[in-house]
């Protein structure tokens, strides 16, 4: 009989006390009979996240709910490294805490792994029913734009670069995320871009991004020059 | 290979190409001279159609926002019934 796979869903958390609560039911409600582990890296958060996860912990129990925090905000690419440390499954998944990503998505990623063995199934909001909602003109322009651009420039073989729900094989992530040195936004584009030259065989399924329903949206400005940048940078080295 | 030598190789083939219409004068050296400029404009305006049209069909899902509502409240509902502080939104 086949081995059953066990999953790591790795959340990177900041100021989500009441979100982190919420995606904990929802994650459960939707994977119930699967083998699988919540790591929540926390940086710190003021807000009370770590005393929410530490009575998740009670209520599902310790050996589902992982709390492996931080003592200050480092970043999410470190975040992911953080949590692939204290990861015990075959599969590693990513996702971000804030509700735009919905764990209902989850069986689908897992279904598509399975039947096609990808070494990575990634969502895509840019495809039939996939969808965003939330988002202004101004928004859906620069999203539009971006994604042009590099499907233009970089061929990248995803249709949709910077999304961040992702579930990877351990040893491909391991293997990705050693070699990303970008930050922030631009850190999902380069860990694609990165795998999908080194050979990977990346699927895609359609997933929907609400965004934020509580708390403000983290994209400023300044994002499209970071994007920009690091279009070029992985013109130069991938 | 990096990928900027991939494009810049595209870009040799292509100048080839070019240079030998112009050495070759199949079509008259006038209209040759300005393919370089037809080339550029015409990858402008696939660019511009890319976005115009992958906005008009954005997909969107408001009744996702709908059914995530839902969700909220009844994940809501659960951990209040098992004691964890949900108050605040």
């Amino acid at each position: 009989m086949e081995k059953n796979n066990k999953y790591s869903i790795i959340i990177p958390t900041y100021n989500e006390r009441l979100n982190i609560g919420l995606l904990v039911y929802l994650i459960f409600k939707h994977l119930r009979e699967l083998d699988f582990e919540v790591i929540i890296v926390d940086d710190g958060s003021p807000d009370g996240t770590q005393d929410m996860v530490k009575q998740l912990q009670q209520l599902y129990g310790e050996e589902r709910i992982l709390l492996r925090a931080r003592p200050s905000k480092l970043g999410l690419g470190t975040a992911y490294c953080h949590g692939l440390k204290h990861a015990s499954g075959d599969f590693v998944i990513i996702m971000d805490a804030d509700l735009s990503h919905h764990p209902k998505y989850l069986p689908s990623f897992i279904r598509k792994q399975k039947e096609t063995g990808a070494n990575i199934v990634t969502g895509t909001r840019y495809v039939k029913s996939g969808g965003v909602h939330g988002w202004n003109l101004m928004r859906k322009l620069t999203s539009r734009g971006a994604n042009v651009l590099a499907q233009t420039f970089l061929w990248p073989g995803v249709s949709d670069l910077t999304g961040s729900f992702r579930l990877y094989k351990k040893s491909v992530l391991e293997d990705v995320i050693n070699s990303v040195v970008s930050k922030g936004y631009v850190f999902q584009m380069e860990m694609i871009v990165r795998a999908s030259r080194k050979g990977y065989h990346i699927e895609e399924v359609p997933i929907t991004f609400v965004d934020r329903v509580y708390g403000t949206s983290k994209l400023g400005g300044s994002e499209i020059v970071e994007y920009l940048k690091g279009l070029i940078y992985l013109l130069f080295t991938t | 290979m990096k990928h900027i030598l991939k494009i810049l190789g595209l870009l040799v083939a292509v100048s080839a190409v070019w240079i030998g219409l112009l050495e070759a004068s199949i079509v008259p050296s006038s209209h040759a001279w300005l393919l370089p400029v037809y080339l550029i404009v015409s990858l402008g305006c696939y660019g511009f159609l890319m976005v115009g049209v992958g906005l008009m069909f954005f997909p969107t899902c408001p009744q996702e926002a709908q059914l995530l509502h839902k969700d909220i409240a009844e994940a809501k509902e659960f951990l209040k019934k098992k004691g964890l502080d949900v108050g605040l939104d």
